[in-house]
């Protein structure tokens, strides 16, 4: 969110306007009290549109200040609530300008761009003015030093006194791009005041998850209140969980199987009304009778599911140990008051897939009729979920 | 012949003394790979006993990769090394110069896999990186690097190259009575080492290769520009697949690499592009299978 970007922005130097995130209007009143003249008041969700949908106010004394965060707080701008609003200075802007770092996966290195004509969403300069962004590659050794920042400059077009701003402003957003392991810093628009000073107005940070391990700072950015409740609690429990809105419940084993179980099982759906996919659950190799409890159990509580299908391919792990994991899980869930009521499809496939199948026939045979199905096929097994999701 | 690995494969493992590096090497012995040795500098000098998994497996750990080359005339190394000590470890192994290295690892920050990346370029581009985040390599009946069921299926004509670990597991099961002649799992991070199109330009002349599977998921645009290189430089048949039609935008999808962005990066846009290259794309698994056992047939 902006905010976070702009506390990255200032933590390595880069010019910002003074400012600061509130999370109510008497703060928000303190904050303009302290800047002095006018100020704007903006809403602090992950989605764009904020101005349109009125989440973007100017304020001319405290008083105005503390009445437009209450206005904005607690709205909501394309299903985001707003919990935060940021109160900076209110700036006069005589030129906007573009510039980001990112990360170029086509190329395996990093992309500088540039543009003078900034303000407008990226997307829509680089289709309707390509020329007018410069896209400079930047080697991930060498990255960007004085020389570096003057040829993207140079390449967008800068001059002058401006263009000397912006290589200083480019080496400290590099620096927030390598040192805070990003894969997006952009600052969109960076602005030239009345008075000729170049500063970020406003700008987006996308960090790398995969190296949390040496940014244990970067949790506090994290946005416990506006994340979904169940992707929360999976990720209390270390699971790789993703809500989506459906009826049938999935639990796989591998990111591109769990993937391709969605997809079959959308497919399948069609024949039943539209039934879809309720969630993405990668429970990883091992799939663990522990791993398994701890996903049926968020699964289960998705009031949208009607059904569950359990997609596993053992491939390092045996099918017999992941039935064991099955019948395991539901001793579990008992043990914690969660009765299993919906109806399991599971396709076991693969390493030792006789055994597993036999293990679980045994125990679905002393479950409820019809609990727990097999089927030998993954079409078949996600035609069958979708079936019994469509009936409940 | 196969692509990337064969029987005369020596292959280290980095990270051997770890709880996954031992494990798998336990299974790449048993499929009958020639692992020839260890690196671990801490652990450097120690004898491990793998004599329960191949008869004549006893390895040395050395202390570095330039050493085990040396003593054991190794050609390959497969990296089981934490993702924090992953970049130093594939520098070490490109400055060893070893000529191919396969990196099982997930979860490395993506800006260290940028690094050894350009750090392997600027080197001459003599090491083929496979990874990271991927199951590797496996050419089944003649060696194994990494951790791809060496029991699914045998050797045979097809040639996969997949960005996920358990779809290709689940392609070769269903293809099993074919067989194949290299599997390559080249990960689903934003950054990898090889690519699609070094597989397929490696299957294309492979001549025991006949006909190649691709199997691809959301993000980035590999697959499109995968497609582009079939429909110039590929006379082998190819079927496809893609995952991650139903994904929502802007979420990521287990792979740090499966997200779909604004409009890029879509199932639905590599499916066009492949298809638009002649390749048949299946809509699910078990069809792409299917797809591919015609064509089997007719060859």
């Amino acid at each position: 969110m902006e905010y976070q970007a702009k506390e990255l922005f200032a933590k390595h130097e880069v010019p910002v306007l003074p400012g600061s995130v509130v999370e109510t209007a008497e703060d928000a009143r303190a904050v303009a009290a302290e800047i002095g003249g006018q100020v704007v008041v903006k809403a602090q969700v992950k989605t764009g549109g904020r101005g349109k949908a009125g989440g973007v106010k100017l304020a001319e004394t405290p008083d105005e200040a503390t009445e437009k965060a209450g206005a904005i707080l607690g709205m909501d701008i394309k299903g985001h609530t707003v919990h935060r609003v940021l109160v900076t200075q209110a700036s006069d802007i005589d030129q906007e300008y573009y510039v980001s770092f990112l990360l170029d996966r086509a190329n395996r290195t990093y992309l500088a761009m540039a543009s003078v004509e900034g303000g407008m969403e990226i997307e829509q300069l680089a289709v309707e003015r390509p020329d007018a962004l410069a896209r400079i590659p930047v080697d991930a050794i060498a990255g960007v030093d004085a020389a570096k920042a003057a040829e993207i400059a140079d390449a967008a077009g800068f001059t002058g006194d401006v263009r000397d701003q912006v290589i200083v402003v480019l080496q400290k957003l590099w620096r927030v791009f390598t040192s805070e392991d990003a894969t997006l810093v952009e600052v969109n628009p960076l602005v030239k005041t009345p008075d000729g000073k170049v500063v970020a107005l406003d700008g987006k940070v996308s960090l790398d998850e995969n190296a949390a391990f040496r940014h244990p700072e970067h949790a506090e950015f994290e946005d416990k209140a506006a994340a979904d409740p169940l992707e929360a609690r999976a990720k209390e429990k270390d699971l790789n969980y993703v809500k989506l809105s459906g009826e049938v419940g999935i639990i796989g084993n591998g990111a591109g199987l769990v993937m391709s179980t969605l997809d079959v099982v959308a497919y399948a759906g069609e024949e039943f009304g539209g039934v879809k996919p309720a969630n993405f659950l990668d429970i990883g190799g091992g799939a663990s009778a522990e791993v398994m409890a701890n996903g049926l159990e968020i699964i289960l509580s998705d009031d949208e599911v009607k059904a569950v299908f359990v997609n596993v391919f053992g491939g390092i792990t045996a099918c017999d140990a992941v039935a064991n994991g099955i019948v395991h899980a539901f001793g579990l869930l008992e043990g914690r008051g969660d009765q299993v009521t919906k109806p399991l499809v599971v396709r076991l496939d693969g390493n030792n897939a006789v055994e597993g199948r036999r293990i679980l026939s045994e125990f679905a045979a002393t479950a409820p009729a019809g609990l727990i199905e097999q089927v030998d096929t993954m079409d078949g097994a996600a035609r069958r979920a979708a079936e019994l999701a469509a009936a409940k | 012949m196969a692509i990337f690995l064969d029987e005369n494969s020596r292959i280290i493992v980095q990270g051997i003394t770890g709880a996954e590096g031992t494990k798998h090497t336990q299974r790449m012995l048993k499929a009958g790979a020639k692992i020839v040795g260890g690196v671990n500098a801490r652990k450097a000098g120690q004898e491990l006993d793998f004599t329960e998994f191949s008869p004549e497996a006893v390895l040395t750990v050395y202390g570095t990769v330039t050493e085990a080359m040396d003593k054991t005339g190794a050609n390959v190394s497969v990296a089981f090394v934490p993702p924090k000590f992953t970049k130093d470890a594939v520098i070490e192994a490109v400055d060893a110069g070893i000529e191919l290295l396969v990196v099982i690892t997930e979860g490395i920050p993506v800006h260290d896999t940028a690094e050894f990346w350009a750090y392997a370029q600027s080197k001459g581009n003599k090491t083929r990186i496979v990874g990271p985040n991927c199951p590797g390599v496996i050419s089944p009946g003649r060696s194994n690097a990494g951790i791809i069921p060496a029991d699914i299926t045998g050797a045979g004509p097809i040639g996969l190259v997949s960005k996920s670990g358990t779809l290709t597991y689940q392609m070769m099961y269903e293809l099993r009575d074919i067989g194949f002649s290299t599997a390559v799992g080249i990960g689903g991070d934003p950054v990898i080492g090889t690519t699609h199109i070094d597989a397929l330009e490696a299957f294309e002349a492979d001549p025991e290769t006949k006909a190649i599977v691709m199997i691809g998921e959301i993000g980035g645009d590999a697959e499109e520009r995968a497609a582009a290189y079939i429909k110039e430089h590929v006379t082998k048949p190819v079927v496809g697949y893609v995952a991650g039609f139903t994904a929502p935008e802007g979420k990521t999808m287990g792979h740090a690499g499966a997200i779909v962005s604004g409009s890029s990066g879509t199932a639905q846009a590599k499916k066009e592009a492949l298809e638009a290259a002649g390749v048949a794309v299946g809509k699910t698994p078990s069809e792409t299978a299917r797809l591919m056992r015609e064509i089997y047939q007719k060859l």
